[in-house]
């Protein structure tokens, strides 16, 4: 009998091992500022390690089971042309366009003419050196890097994604489409980044949609930021459709300034494991935070949404709706946190999570989290997990509707206040079509 | 056109209908009286297939089709059609946007082409004229925030739009104050005609004034136990059920 020994080594191992050979690539690797700020977030990585099993935030995501998997962490840029990224175009849309492979940007496959005057929409890499002082003032500032893994790591290695900066008062009339595609043999993890700085009275609608032309299995580890500065107006939509074997990590941190709005929607169709970690700070008076999100899970998917609306200032207002459908043996995970502080009286902050599960085997865990320090406010949460209603199946059934057809009517109104609330029509009429092909 | 016999259901453990014998012609219309509880609604919702009661004997034969063999929807799109009590609300999902694969779903089982928009809007505009509701309707959602009585104009609507063979109208006059009474009658009026069937289920003969029936059956725990002509429900008004009763059960005994 021959037995193997095998060095059994952490995940973390694999990424700190890394770390050194990969130092000389990464984002903006020579600014000294910045190479000390990798190493710092390099040694949060290894301080935090990866959830364990029993961690109260990944209580319902094996992620330790996806990170297992010896995946390259370094991909070859694959040369693709204006036609591969035809398929993943939003039919109708007039946007400008900002193309992303392997999480690193395109200038060749972007469309970035008859943007305003002093708007800035490129690779972050790029950025960081051609914008220090911008990207310095707000890079890293808003994301957790000190205290959450996945930030931690993805601040230690980013090497490129996306800037787009919107200077005061400016306004973008077109929508950028920030369009990212993976396409390798390889399983690989991706670790991009994305910065958004819209100053002062500057307004823009983002679009962020992630494609795969693959099949092989993926981690993308991604972090964006955001920062919305006084009375600055941001809406930002992110589809997440990678396919069957891509699995994710996105962490988001948006941070607003004083009369401030910002709204984000994050439909999820497909993914192996989807984790979507979404952090709020409204840090002045008068902000408006409209947090939505529509997920659809069949097969073994899971979808984990974990929001944070952290209320430090009067006067603000959030509302949070997310939906999902879960099919088949798929799971869903809700869980959302909203604190008030003390300082933060008149706040309005609304949170709702409504689950149709389509199977007896689907599961969903919603657990809604509301602290509350301040007296005067008016705060409300819901979460509800249901089959869909017999009654109302069987009203359409006699008017004619197949099972399927009901179902299907069902469903599309079900997720309706989630899509109607998407400002740009192409999109929202791309995302009906979208969803209702994609119906479980 | 639908022959039901010995009709016999149940629902849990419960039997309802206890040999339910009916027959209906085309044009006619017949309305089926009984107390609370004698199976009235029970009967209606078996003959829409509505999964929760259990047929355990008996037949129901629908122009010569066996109709406990379909599914709800194939009953609709062969022209059977159910006035709902309770009409449900639909959050999401527009008048238009229902009464459109409505509309075309029975339309494509018949043979027909679908329906354009424009022609769609027309026939909308025209069937709802029937009964006073609102063209504005199509863009609500299917029953929200309706009130009660324009939640029974909607199913008299949604008959207009079907056109079926046999409507079955399951106390469609319960809760109306009587100008929307005679609404929803002045609808259903004008649809009557020598091909199509009306059961119509009340627990008031107050309706029978406005939708003057041809027959008028008694049901009493599961079965029917009297049948005549319209002047049955005026009866049934002054003397009640339990005359019926003491009637039946006395041509049972003898």
């Amino acid at each position: 009998m021959q037995t193997t020994t095998e060095r059994i080594e952490r995940p973390e191992d694999r990424f700190l091992a890394a770390f050194e050979v990969h130092a000389g690539h990464a984002l903006n690797g020579n600014g000294p500022r910045m190479q000390a700020l990798r190493r710092e977030a390099l040694t949060h990585f290894a301080r935090l390690g990866f959830p364990e099993r029993k961690a109260e935030a990944w209580k319902y995501t094996n992620i330790g089971r996806k990170l297992a998997h010896p995946y390259a962490l370094g991909a070859p840029a694959p040369a693709l042309t204006r036609d591969d990224l035809a398929p993943y175009a939003i039919p109708g849309l007039d946007a400008a366009r900002a193309a992303l492979v392997n999480g690193r940007f395109e200038p060749g496959l972007s469309s970035l003419d008859g943007l305003p005057e002093g708007v800035v929409v490129t690779g972050l890499a790029e950025a960081a050196g051609a914008h220090p002082e911008l990207f310095e003032r707000h890079f890293a500032h808003y994301a957790d890097y000190r205290g959450e893994v996945f930030t931690a790591l993805n601040t230690a290695f980013t090497r490129d994604g996306l800037f787009v900066y919107v200077p005061a008062n400016t306004v973008v009339e077109r929508p950028i489409h920030a369009l990212s595609l993976l396409d390798t043999d390889a399983d690989l993890f991706l670790q991009p980044r994305l910065l958004v700085v819209v100053e002062r009275g500057a307004q823009v609608r983002l679009i962020e949609s992630r494609h795969a032309r693959t099949g092989t299995k993926t981690f993308t580890n991604g972090v964006t930021e955001i920062f919305v500065g006084p009375n600055a107006h941001v809406d930002l939509f992110t589809l997440q459709d990678e396919g069957d074997a891509a699995a994710q990590v996105a962490s988001r941190y948006a941070y607003q300034e004083a009369d401030s709005y910002l709204a984000t929607s994050t439909i999820t169709l497909s993914g192996d494991l989807v984790r979507n970690t979404q952090n709020y700070l409204p840090d002045a008076e008068n902000c408006e935070t409209h947090l939505r999100g529509l997920f659809l899970g069949r097969g073994t998917m899971h979808v984990d949404n974990h929001t944070l609306v952290d209320h430090a200032k009067p006067h603000c207002y959030s509302n949070e709706l997310f939906k999902g459908i879960l099919a088949d043996r798929a799971t869903g995970v809700f869980n959302g946190k909203v604190f008030v502080r003390p300082d933060a009286q008149q706040t309005n902050a609304y949170q709702e999570n409504k689950t149709v599960l389509l199977s007896e085997a689907a599961r969903m865990y919603a657990k809604p989290e509301l602290e509350i320090y301040a007296d005067d406010v008016k705060c409300s949460h819901g979460a509800t997990t249901g089959r869909l209603d017999a009654e109302a199946m069987f009203y359409l059934r006699t008017r004619g509707l197949t099972d399927g057809q009901a179902r299907r009517m069902l469903l599309l109104a079900f997720a309706r206040d989630v899509i109607d609330e998407i400002a740009v029509e192409p999109l929202r009429a791309h995302l009906d079509r979208l969803i209702e092909r994609r119906l479980p | 056109m639908l022959e039901i016999k010995d009709l016999r259901a149940r629902i849990e453990d419960q039997e309802i209908l206890k040999g339910v014998n009916l027959t209906v012609k085309p044009g006619e219309v017949h309305a089926i009286m009984g107390p609370n509880g004698s199976g009235k609604s029970t009967l209606a919702s078996v003959l829409a297939g509505r999964e929760e009661y259990e047929v355990t004997g008996g037949e129901v034969w629908y122009d010569g089709k066996n109709l406990l063999d379909m599914e709800p929807d194939e009953r609709a799109r062969e022209g059977v059609f159910l006035a709902f009590q309770y009409p449900v609300e639909l959050p999401g999902v527009s008048m238009s946007n229902f009464l459109k694969q409505a509309v075309n779903a029975v339309r494509e089982h018949r043979g027909e082409a679908p329906l354009s928009a424009v022609e769609f809007l027309k026939l909308m505009k025209e069937k709802a004229a029937l009964v006073h509701l609102d063209p504005s309707l199509k863009r609500r959602a299917v029953n929200e925030g309706f009130s009660g009585g324009e939640k029974k104009r909607n199913e008299i609507f949604q008959m207009a739009m079907l056109e079926p063979k046999l409507a079955i109208l399951d106390e469609t006059d319960s809760g109306l104050d009587i100008d929307a009474l005679r609404i929803v009658a002045d609808g259903v009026n004008q649809m009557r005609s020598p091909e199509r069937a009306f059961l119509v289920i009340t627990h008031y003969q107050r309706l029978l004034d406005y939708i003057v029936p041809d027959i008028v059956h008694v049901l009493v725990d599961g079965r029917i136990v009297k049948s005549g002509g319209k002047d049955l429900a005026l009866k049934l008004e002054d003397l009640g059920y339990d005359w019926v009763k003491e009637q039946a059960d006395a041509e049972t005994l003898a």
